[in-house]
């Protein structure tokens, strides 16, 4: 098994890629943080043939997402959440517009773009981090480059 | 067709654009604190830093017990790394807050300020005899040196004089605990890991600082 410190050196980039897609720029640290010590808690414990980094950004997805969740019911009062939506309490203005659609995926899609199109990830590897397989990794990453596409232009038309 | 896919592109282009590339200067940034919380979170069971030595870098590892690992350039410290985390733990990070004292106090011996290494030992890499070897030879004294016969027979088997010389050369924290001052009894230095060169300038370099002291 590789001294964590590797593991930090290889990955840590692809992990605050991950973090700054999901909660900003600002936030990111703090994600990244939680990731890497979540990670190193269960390290010892990882099975050998593992998928490193597919581990890590499992992880940092996870991590961003509750992130998301924990800053929202802290800044918006329960009762008005439509439906839960990560991403809504966080607003960088540079990139709000690709944010906001990217938080507007389903779960599925969004997973898929940011396994593949931000943390890198081939589709084989996004299948088995998701549970499914290449094609349906494949699938729910274009659909949601597919959906992003519709909101994006829509703002950016008008 | 072609022109939603060219558009594709662009969304995931503009995706790659939101988020900043991750500098080595923000995993540095990341990677510090990231140690000081995992020491505070009792997850570091090894922090290791290099300290610069007139005979290369060494790397020097602890864990909270104390100084576990002191490697030469030489054994390759990538090597020596991946060894400590099968042997100790895998969770290791570089860090100084654990290994601030031994890195100052290596630096002070090897300016010749410094006789003895106060520093907490961990010497857990060694077991039984060559253990008991390691515990005597942080009692022989600055500038004088002890034959591996001698040192069997301190370490309570006088007979096993080749082991001796196998836990000498086996030392996981050389220099701080001195395997440097232990010779062959006709007077020949023997073998050393950083080197008989090395063992040669530590040992010519305590006699200077110890000739100084008594000439004043």
């Amino acid at each position: 098994m590789e001294p964590f410190e590797r593991v930090v050196d290889e990955h840590g980039p692809a992990v605050l890629r991950v973090c700054r897609t999901l909660v900003g720029p600002t936030d990111a640290d703090d994600v990244w943080s939680e990731t890497f010590i979540a990670a190193m808690r269960a390290y010892p414990r990882l099975r050998p043939a593992s998928n490193v980094q597919g581990w890590l950004v499992t992880i940092a997805y996870r991590k961003a997402i509750d992130f998301i969740r924990k800053q929202r019911r802290v800044a918006v009062p329960v009762g008005d959440l439509p439906e839960t939506r990560p991403g809504d309490a966080l607003r960088e203005p540079a990139d709000d517009e690709l944010r906001a659609a990217l938080d507007a995926l389903p779960d599925k899609q969004r997973a898929a773009v940011v396994y593949h199109h931000v943390a890198g990830l081939p589709y084989a590897e996004v299948g088995a981090v998701m549970g499914t397989n290449e094609t349906a990794a494949r699938r729910s990453a274009a659909d949601g480059i597919a959906n992003l596409r519709k909101s994006y232009s829509k703002g950016t038309k008008s | 067709m072609s022109a939603k896919l060219s558009h594709d592109a662009r969304v995931v282009g503009d995706l790659a654009a939101i988020v900043p590339s991750a500098t080595v200067a923000d995993i540095d940034r990341l990677r510090n604190l990231l140690a000081d919380r995992a020491d505070q979170e009792g997850l570091l069971d090894v922090a290791y830093r290099t300290v610069d030595s007139p005979f290369g870098a060494l790397l020097v590892a602890a864990t909270d017990a104390g100084v576990v690992r002191v490697a030469f350039e030489r054994e390759g410290h990538d090597a020596v790394l991946a060894s400590l985390a099968t042997a100790v733990s895998p969770r290791i990070l570089r860090s100084g807050r654990r290994t601030d004292d031994v890195a100052r106090e290596l630096e002070d011996y090897f300016a010749g300020r410094r006789r003895a290494f106060e520093v907490a030992v961990d010497l857990r890499l060694a077991r039984g005899f060559r253990r008991q070897v390691l515990s005597h030879l942080r009692d022989i004294a600055y500038g004088s040196t002890e034959s591996y016969a001698a040192v069997a027979a301190a370490a309570g088997n006088p007979k096993a004089v080749r082991a001796a010389g196998s836990a000498c050369s086996h030392n996981p924290v050389p220099v701080v605990v001195p395997c440097h001052r232990v010779v062959r009894s006709d007077g020949t230095l023997g073998q050393y890991g950083g080197g008989a060169e090395m063992k040669a300038a530590l040992l010519a370099m305590e006699s200077r600082a110890v000739d100084t002291l008594t000439a004043i």
